[in-house]
């Protein structure tokens, strides 16, 4: 894994600007490290040498002090606000990127694993900025620091400590690589883990249902003991490594305390310079040693910012560029041996698949459940692509046409509608953002919903509204366009007889092409031609 | 919050029965005292070894024969090596009881939950559920970075301060200034601060989840209606506003850290000023002096403990209230065998919830073999009489009777061996179609398990699939549509060969051709057994049968 991903700055601006704004603060916190030191060494020899400590010194150890405890106050408002931005930045990418790769590739699971990566994924991102980043930026600049300082005074020392040194990244190099199988293997069976709890805890009353709920309670006892024993198996090698850095360290640092001792006490070396090596000398290790710790510890955000880049780098798929839609009030459409396969299935949702639409007609769309009715209604819309077949308006292709023009020309009411937040107006008006507050009445009575208000609030995809009540407001939401092509899935379930024939009355009034999924006997009997799905017949009524 | 309030805060998870039983078992407690010990160790290596060096360098100085230098020598190697295995073994002991604690937890709490599900629990959502499952797992929070470390920098700096103060009182005494201030203060200001922070940005924070969510939720809507950059609009709005106020509370966040900087640097300054002025000797001066820097490493972790102690005591106390819910179901301490006739009569039936009743006086009977519709508008009480019926929820008043023996005879898993529930979002395992229907009757053949799916009419569907019954289904089953679904829970309903059905509202959730499909297909592969159709839409019922109860 490399120390910084590069995809993270060329995306963000913010963290290039972030990284700039480290590395200064970095030089300047490995240059009051030095300065306290040399203050610090100089103060205590001249106690102990000439009985003597200037008030120069006292004060501008105060300032150092000072400086430094606002330089670290510093980087940590640098990290939050550029952390801040870069989420923000990546949050709206994401979205953006996984709208338009469109309903078909956002299918149930992934949305869910998206919504986390929106939200919580994202603010794992936090420590990388706040705590691995400056210290990657400080394990560069404050090493280079104190060798240099200390070569000035003594340059046996420094020379132990320039050699010494590129041993620590070199073995951390070395245990990461021989622990990561394992590492990578223990943070699975933890993640593995843990879901296995949620998924018992929330299945607790089917298990109670089948008399499993007792004997699943002390299996998660014991998978945990046993997860116990193997995450201690690779905890007790991590933990090896840390001890093998730390003693390197150690030995690294008494290797040069002890040379300069030696040298102190056979009169080669002044007290001020030993002192000096004896407070730079760690602080040359430390932060190497504690970019290794903070990198653990932003593994999660790491995890996080891959997958997101897995996400904007799933290529879009090839989109039609022209901008002569034909009028499809006046022009027919026509699916030809249309075949669509979903991922992970064998046998394809639609097959061969024939369809002539006039304009003006109602079609019915029957057949059994899983048919492929609605698939069909999503080959129209562009959402899903057919692996043969085609969509074909005025002798050009579907997928030729830019498809933002092209979807203008339908309105959808899905089997089952999504709801924004806000008033059952505001979701009205996804289909026509200027309509006036009569066209919206007027659109929501047509749909056989006269007693629901405009103003009503709809809550969190609709909670507070009932099943029927939501597809009448997505079955007003498309009669409010001003689309030649009205796509209905199943528009009148959750309605008794009398309103059902209400809205098809309605429907047939408006004078659109109207394709509709149904299996009621009513809804059926009022369309001009029933085309049933699954097979290759046309049934003429 | 203050070192204190972290301590209280120990206590209070130490003292509290339910979660401290893993505490209390001795094996456990030597683990964790041996990591507090073992931290101590190290934490004290690392600030003798700087002690220790600067004696020995500024002793040197006024170059001594090597031999008095021995002792300092072999005392500094000897705390070089021992602060690496003495945190090697504090790592390895505290991680070891740490789990060993979470495992106590998780158990503890999933055998409450089982007692309490799912009446029990009617007022939590499975979101609130996966909060909980979190909520367990901040066991390990508590003790790996709360408590362990709060321990270890407490006891090494109230070391460090001692040795201080018997070198030159007034050095210590400025030096435990230092300490008191890094325990008390900087604790209670990052936490201050985190807590301002999370007040302006939880509500944001909600908003751009709140938005995320419907923006991936209604996708294909807002797709089809070319409506992507207006949600995209919103969603920046929202966005922008978060971005704002977690800039806005940077401001606040490295206080912690700046303060704990001036502090380990003033108590070095102190030493160096005071020891300046007494008679110490050159040696002890250094010491005075480079000891106190030591302390930046021995208190560093208090900000972040003190941080995450809020959380965690959020998440125990929210625990907590799960383990004092009151029990919904009174187990009889001596059950009485299973009848063996399968007539159930309910007389006189009063349940609710917390104060109000949701059924009162229900009179209903159900017959062996009898196929029997509920109805009634949703919140009318149907899921509550199945919960009754399942015996999840003890009746407040009246009867239910299985062949004449009442049910609170009985213990819930001996009615649940005759009485089976299908609900409209039956759960399906994160695991294969035959470990899901496994679970059903454990050990079945797989000419059961396919007879079974054949006859809930999944059959053809599973041997379709390139993978038949090892098909892993997804997280909550979400490879499968929601007909599938139920018919999956249906065929593994079918495999426990329960006596009586119970099926609630179990086509809510799907469009009308499957529901009909699915409501036929389990009228018929119930055969003899006592089907009880709870709905609030009798007429998807495959043949008309007189709703005998309305709820209404």
């Amino acid at each position: 894994m490399k120390p910084v991903d590069p995809r993270l700055l060329r995306r963000a601006k913010a963290a290039r600007t972030f990284l700039a704004g480290s590395v200064l603060i970095g030089v300047a916190t490995g240059l009051l490290i030095v300065v306290q030191a040399v203050l610090l060494a100089t103060a205590i020899a001249d106690v102990v040498l000439r009985g003597e400590l200037a008030a120069v010194i006292v004060w501008s150890l105060v300032a150092v002090i000072a400086g430094r405890a606002l330089l670290s106050w510093l980087q940590e408002v640098v990290a939050q606000r550029a952390a801040a931005a870069v989420k923000s930045t990546l949050r709206r990418q994401v979205l953006e990127h996984s709208l338009k790769l469109g309903p078909a590739w956002l299918s149930g699971e992934r949305s869910s694993a998206l919504t986390t990566l929106l939200t919580k994924g994202l603010d794992d991102l936090d420590p990388y900025f706040a705590r691995y980043l400056p210290q990657l930026v400080l394990a560069s600049t404050v090493p280079a620091g104190v060798i240099a300082w200390m070569a000035t005074g003594d340059l046996l020392a420094a020379g132990t400590v320039l050699v010494t040194l590129p041993l620590i990244p070199i073995f951390m190099a070395l245990i990461g690589w021989a622990t990561q199988t394992y590492s990578r293997r223990r943070q699975h069976a933890l993640a593995l883990l843990a879901h296995h709890f949620a998924d018992v805890v929330s299945g607790l009353p089917t298990l109670k249902l089948f008399g499993r709920a007792k004997a699943q309670a002390v299996a998660v006892e014991r998978v945990t003991e046993r997860h116990r024993m193997e995450s201690m198996k690779s905890l007790r090698l991590a933990f090896l490594s840390s001890l093998v850095l730390e003693l390197l360290a150690s030995i690294s640092v008494a290797l040069v305390a002890v040379g300069v001792g030696l040298r102190l006490v056979e009169g080669k070396l002044g007290l001020e310079t030993a002192l000096l090596v004896l407070i730079l000398a760690p602080e040359a290790y430390l932060p190497l040693r504690q970019v290794g710790a903070q990198f653990h510890a932003s593994a999660d955000g790491v995890a996080a910012s891959e997958e997101v880049f897995r996400v904007l780098e799933t290529p879009l798929p090839v989109q039609g560029e022209r901008t002569d839609v034909p009028d499809l009030r006046v022009t027919p459409l026509h699916l030809h041996d249309v075949t669509v396969t979903y991922a992970g299935r064998s046998t394809p949702a639609v097959e061969g698949f024939d369809l002539e639409l006039w304009p003006g007609e109602v079609v019915a769309l029957t057949g059994p459940s899983g048919a492929g009715k609605s698939t069909v209604l999503a080959a129209l819309l562009g959402f899903v692509v057919p692996e043969r077949g085609v969509v074909v308006a005025a002798g050009s292709a579907a997928d030729e046409f830019d498809p933002v023009l092209w979807r203008q020309q339908f309105a959808w009411v899905p089997q089952r509608p999504g709801l924004l937040v806000g008033s059952i107006a505001d979701n009205v008006r996804l289909g026509r953002p200027d309509a006036s507050d009569a066209e919206v009445r007027r659109a929501l009575d047509a749909a056989g919903a006269a007693e629901l208000q405009l103003d009503t609030a709809v809550g969190e995809q609709g909670e507070l509204l009932s099943g029927g009540q939501r597809r009448r407001v997505a079955l007003a939401r498309a009669l409010v366009t001003r689309a030649p092509v009205l796509l209905l899935d199943e528009p009148t379930a959750g309605l008794d007889a009398d309103a059902e024939a209400a809205v098809v009355a309605n429907l047939r009034a408006t004078g659109r092409t109207v394709l509709l999924v149904a299996h009621r006997p009513a809804l059926i009997a009022a369309a001009d031609r029933v085309v049933e799905v699954g097979t290759k017949e046309l049934v003429s009524v | 919050m203050s070192s204190l309030q972290v301590g209280r805060t120990v206590m209070k998870v130490a003292g509290d029965r339910r979660l401290g039983m893993a505490v209390v078992d001795r094996l456990l407690a030597g683990r964790l005292v041996l990591a507090v010990i073992a931290g101590v160790l190290a934490s004290g290596s690392a600030v003798a070894l700087l002690a220790t060096s600067a004696w020995l360098i500024t002793t040197a100085a006024a170059q001594p024969p090597v031999l008095t230098l021995m002792v300092a020598i072999v005392a500094v190697r000897a705390f070089g090596v021992g602060r690496g295995v003495f945190r090697y073994v504090e790592r390895l002991a505290g991680h070891d009881a740490a789990y060993r604690v979470l495992g106590g937890v998780r158990a503890r709490v999933a055998g409450r939950l089982e007692e309490l599900a799912p009446a029990g629990l009617s007022l939590r959502t499975g979101d609130l559920l996966t909060r909980l499952v979190l909520d367990v797992d901040a066991v390990l929070d508590l003790w790996l970075r709360v408590v362990l470390p709060v321990l270890v920098a407490a006891v090494t700096a109230t070391a460090t301060v001692a040795l201080l103060v018997i070198l030159l009182p007034t050095a210590g005494a400025a030096a435990a200034v230092a300490v008191v201030v890094a325990c008390a203060v900087v604790p209670w200001v990052t936490t201050a601060t985190a807590r301002r922070a999370e007040r302006t940005i939880a509500g944001a924070r909600g908003a751009v989840a709140a938005g995320a969510t419907e923006a991936l939720l209604t996708a294909a809507d807002v797709v089809a209606f070319n409506a992507v950059d207006n949600v995209l609009a919103g969603f920046s709005a929202a966005d922008a506003r978060l971005a704002q106020a977690e800039r806005r509370s940077a401001w606040s966040t490295g206080l912690g850290n700046a303060l704990l900087v001036l502090c380990v640097g003033g108590a070095s300054v102190a030493g160096l000023v005071l020891g300046s002025q007494s008679d110490v000797s050159g040696p002890v001066l250094a010491v005075l002096v480079l000891t106190p820097l030591a302390l930046a490493d021995v208190l560093g972790g208090l900000p972040v403990a003190a941080q995450l102690a809020i959380r965690v005591r959020a998440s125990l106390s929210r625990l907590q209230e799960v383990m004092a819910l009151p029990t919904p179901v009174a187990e009889p301490s001596c059950a009485v065998d299973l009848p063996t006739g399968r007539d159930l009569e309910i007389r006189g039936l009063r349940v609710g919830y917390g104060e109000a009743d949701v059924l009162s006086g229900l009179d209903l009977d159900l017959p062996a073999g009898s196929r029997v519709v509920v109805t009634g508008p949703s919140g009318s009480g149907k899921s509550t009489l199945a919960a009754v019926l399942l015996r999840f929820l003890d009746p407040r008043g009246g009867d239910v009777l299985l062949d004449g023996v009442d049910l609170r005879q009985l213990q819930g898993d001996q009615v649940r061996s005759v009485i089976g529930l299908l609900t409209q979002e039956s759960h399906v395992f994160d695991t294969s179609i035959r470990e899901n229907l496994l679970l059903a009757r454990p050990g079945s053949s797989d000419l059961r398990l396919w007879k079974a799916l054949y006859r809930a009419r999944l059959g053809k569907f599973v041997e379709s699939l390139p993978e038949g019954l090892d098909t892993m289904v997804g997280e909550h089953g979400a490879r499968l549509s929601g007909g599938e679904r139920q018919r999956l829970a249906f065929a593994r309903l079918l495999l426990a060969d329960h006596d009586v059905l119970v099926l609630d509202e179990p086509t809510e959730h799907l469009d009308e051709e499957t529901a009909k499909a699915l409501l036929a297909d389990l009228y018929a592969a119930a055969g003899r057994r006592t089907v009880v159709l709870l709905t609030h839409r009798p007429e998807l019922a495959p043949y008309t049968t007189q709703p005998v109860a309305d709820l209404t």
